[in-house]
């Protein structure tokens, strides 16, 4: 029974121009208002919710070490160094250093790159097979949507992980197969999402309008429909980018995808795991909190995402 | 009345919103009394604050939203500094509320007798062992038949204004001494509207209960209330018994406001302010245009859907034994024919679920009919396949303006797009400053300023995405065009205008309207023959003047008495 007033719709008193010929007389003032520039809102969110700042300022650290990865590592990844194996963190080596004595600061932030690679490709793979088969399906409906249902059922129906070892052990041990076995297992997700959007706006006036128009379905789809779904859409990315890191490193961390030396949070994790218990904690913590805090960045991000497209949420 | 104590008194009301562009004032030093048995009606056009102020009342506002200044007492008790805990007792038992859509006032998961039952218990009004007998007894009251059956029903099987009902014997369950409705009538039919209020009323009556009635329409608070306030952009404008406010109105906006509503024996050139110069083109062609030839021919139509779940197996073998086997397919258009002559103006009338938006939408060729012929200028269109009917060059001929300005036009397109999309599709105008051009041509034929142009939908008013559908469906210079209730989500002062512009559009390119619309009395301005649908049939057809003033069958009459009239 909570009918609230939508305090903008409420308190904005439209004025409607007398004449037909005549521009509104409250129009300049509310094109500055309304034309709010796009530095004015993002400052708008990120202070409403400082979270999402800090996600993003979390960001942008991430992509920096993906990007200048190699230049900025103060050692070399790959160079081992016997005499100074199992080094607790120093001075010297900020994370410590490993079994063959590489540094884990400088393979912790060159893994960033083959990490969010392995993320990005695979969520923006996942995001146009998934995206465009769930909005067909929601549009189209009938055998469209039953056949899309299905194959997402049936990818459901299996554990995930189970599912994505089962596909990089078929198809082969490389990088780009834990890609395509990260956006199979995530397919579902975007089928749902983009279907549930798509299924209520297949009726929509302007829908209608378009077909008035002259558009044809497929045009329909493209133009009208897509637009509309995309918001919520690149909120689904940001919240399956950590799961996809996680996948990734789960996948590496099994002995599956990629090989060692290659550095690699998950590998580093697994190698580092044997270690624990005779007490050099650090070789599988500092990947494994790299991680934690890349996936914990992308979730927030996905929330602070889905804050600006909600309408609802905009006052 | 003026001598029953004060029950409510709202006192200098300053309601202020912290929005993201600074505080915005919704409600400025308004005052308003209500005495014991009274009922007020709060009139204004949307943003006018009416809403607020009674949040206000009960105390609702949501967070960015506080009284700024002022004073509320009811009955002695100040709202504004209550604590909490009193006002939730305050609510519900002493001030009830009804709200516009009943339906999602009401759990849709939840039988409306347990709905009912748990406002009783919440309250105190009754113990669990005789709460079901108080619910029924509560239906009965509001005049809902069979309230033994109905107890058990959930709201998606009830109808509008039975939903309506529910609410308002919720609202009443705990015997409030206020009941605030919030438009309680707006998106029902004229038929049920009456019914609603004039139970509200009586049952307000019978307890001694005071009412605000919190309405746009101008007619509904003339008819129902003792005493109007009218509201414009926060402030009171007017205040005084409704008798004297119709008679001898005060202020220039009470007059504006009066002048658009439509009423009887008003000329569509009235509606609009008296300070606006008449247009220039008044093209009477009605005698013309009769003797033309027919444009759309109509005949026969059917349009059938499947009843789900009758016929399937399961189905059968679940029907109760006593149960009649239903006939498996519904007719939404049963056997319908009319025609519209070249120039001519058609109103298709009805209540909800009477056929007439299928009607259109076959009509339109966005629906495939099931049986019957429509003859387009001289061709069976309703032949054609709805999707293949998109591509063809007739669908510039056929176009149409949608109910909700807002829901017809992409969010994600600025206004030029959506005017620019039928051009570049069905036109032979190619090229983007050509496009352009042809757009802000357009904008000038339905006085929209160019610089709106490129705004997005959500940055438009209602009454400028109106004019926005519109230019959309006469950019293609159609034969034909279908306005299935273009003006019902606009204010009136709003209508009046587009209704004109409408009329001024029409004269100018020399188009065919089929108007759809619950509202006869909006029909009457624009149309020259007026259609009366009624479950899928037609029940009543002929010149609007002699239908309105004559009408042959009952349900016309029926109608026409449900349309309140302000004594003007």
């Amino acid at each position: 029974m909570n009918r609230r007033p939508n305090p903008e719709t409420a308190a904005i008193a439209v004025t409607e121009p007398p004449l037909p010929t005549l521009a509104p007389p409250a129009a300049p003032a509310r094109t500055s208002a309304q034309h709010m520039s796009f530095l004015a809102h993002a400052r708008y969110v990120i202070t409403d919710n400082p979270v999402t700042g800090i996600a993003f300022g979390m960001f942008l650290v991430i992509a920096f070490c993906a990007i200048f990865g190699p230049w900025i590592a103060p050692h070399d990844p790959l160079a081992s160094n016997t005499g100074s194996a199992l080094q607790a963190p120093s001075l010297r080596h900020w994370f410590g250093t490993d079994q063959l004595g590489r540094d884990i600061l400088s393979r912790v932030i060159v893994a960033t790159r083959l990490d969010l690679a392995i993320a990005v490709f695979s969520v923006a793979l996942v995001f146009v097979l998934g995206g465009l088969s769930g909005v067909a399906a929601g549009f189209f409906g009938g055998w469209t949507d039953r056949i899309v249902g299905r194959v997402a059922d049936t990818i459901m129906a299996f554990p995930l992980f189970v599912l994505a070892m089962g596909i990089v052990a078929a198809l082969g041990n490389t990088v780009t197969n834990i890609v395509i076995a990260t956006a199979i297992i995530n397919f579902p997700l975007y089928v749902r999402v983009a279907r549930a959007e798509a299924n209520v706006r297949r009726e929509a006036g302007f829908v209608q309008a378009a077909r008035l128009s002259g558009n044809g379905e497929y045009r329909i789809l493209l133009t009208q429909i897509l637009p509309n779904v995309m918001p919520i859409m690149v909120v689904q990315m940001s919240l399956t980018m950590g799961y996809a890191i996680l996948n990734a490193a789960g996948l590496s961390f099994i002995g599956l995808g990629v090989r060692p030396p290659t550095p690699e949070w998950g590998i580093m994790v697994a190698e580092g795991a044997a270690f624990i218990v005779s007490g050099e904690w650090w070789i599988a913590f500092f990947p494994g909190l790299a991680l934690m805090l890349a996936v914990f960045c992308f979730n927030l991000l996905g929330d602070g995402l889905r804050d600006i497209v909600d309408p609802q949420r905009r006052t | 009345m003026t001598s029953a104590p004060i029950l409510l008194d709202v006192q200098n009301l300053t309601v202020e919103f912290m929005t993201r562009r600074g505080v915005v004032r919704a409600v400025q030093q308004v005052n308003v009394s209500v005495a014991k048995g009274e009922t007020v009606g709060i009139v204004g056009e949307s943003g006018s604050g009416k809403s607020v102020t009674s949040y206000a009342v009960m105390r609702i506002l949501d967070r960015a939203g506080r009284i700024a200044e002022g004073a509320i007492t009811f009955s002695g008790i100040d709202v504004r500094d209550a604590p909490e805990s009193e006002m939730r007792d305050l609510r519900g038992r002493e001030i009830s509320m009804i709200f516009q859509n009943p339906r999602a006032a009401l759990n849709p998961i939840r039988k409306v007798g347990h709905q009912i039952e748990d406002v009783l218990i919440e309250h105190v009004q009754a113990s669990p062992s005789d709460a079901r007998e108080k619910a029924i007894e509560a239906l009965r009251r509001v005049r809902i038949a069979r309230p033994e059956e109905r107890y058990h029903a959930y709201p998606f099987e009830l109808s509008g204004g039975m939903c309506q009902r529910v609410v308002i014997a919720l609202a009443l369950a705990c015997q409030p001494q206020l009941l605030i409705a919030d438009e309680p009538t707006t998106g029902l039919d004229v038929t049920t509207q009456k019914a609603v209020m004039d139970l509200v009323v009586e049952l307000t009556r019978e307890r001694g209960m005071s009412t605000i009635l919190i309405t746009h329409d101008l007619g509904l608070a003339a008819a129902y209330c003792d005493k109007v306030v009218v509201m414009e952009k926060g402030k009171v404008v007017e205040a005084a018994p409704s008798r004297d406010i119709f008679k001898s109105p005060q202020h220039a906006y009470t007059r504006k406001l009066m002048r658009s509503t439509p009423r009887i024996g008003v000329d569509l050139r009235d509606l609009l302010p008296e300070d606006m110069p008449p247009p220039a083109a008044q093209v009477a062609s009605i005698d013309a245009a009769t003797d033309k030839a027919p444009l759309l021919v109509v005949s026969n139509l059917v349009k059938e859907y499947p009843r789900q779940g009758v016929s399937g197996m399961m189905a059968q073998f679940f029907r109760r034994k006593n149960e009649l086997p239903q006939s498996d397919v519904f007719r939404a258009v049963d056997g319908i024919s009319f025609e519209i002559r070249k120039g001519e103006s058609v109103g298709l009338v009805g209540e909800s679920g009477c056929g007439k938006s299928t009607t259109s939408m076959m009509v339109m060729r966005l629906l495939d009919p099931t049986g019957g012929m429509i003859t387009f200028d001289g061709d069976d269109i309703g032949a054609i396949p709805a999707k293949e009917f998109a591509k063809l060059p007739k669908r510039k001929r056929i176009q149409m303006v949608f109910q909700d300005p807002t829901d017809s036009l992409n969010p994600r397109f600025t206004a030029v797009r959506a005017i620019a999309d039928p051009i570049m599709r069905l036109s032979d105008i190619r090229g983007r400053a050509a496009v352009r051009a042809r757009c802000e041509e357009l904008a000038g034929q339905v006085g929209l300023p160019e610089d709106l142009l490129d705004r997005f939908s959500h940055q438009l008013s209602g009454g400028q995405k109106a004019r926005v559908g519109i230019a959309r469906a006469v950019a293609l210079n159609p034969e034909l065009v279908i306005l299935d209730e273009p003006t019902a989500a606009l204010d009136v002062s709003v209508q009046a205008v587009v209704l004109n512009l409408l009329q001024d559009l029409k004269a100018s390119l020399g188009m065919s309207y089929l108007f759809v619309s619950h509202d006869l009395n909006v029909v009457r301005l624009l149309c020259d023959r007026v259609i009366v649908m009624r479950a899928g049939k037609i029940v009543e057809e002929g010149l609007t003047e002699e239908v309105m003033s004559d009408p042959k069958t009952g349900y016309t009459r029926e109608l026409l008495a449900a349309i309140p009239h302000p004594p003007l």
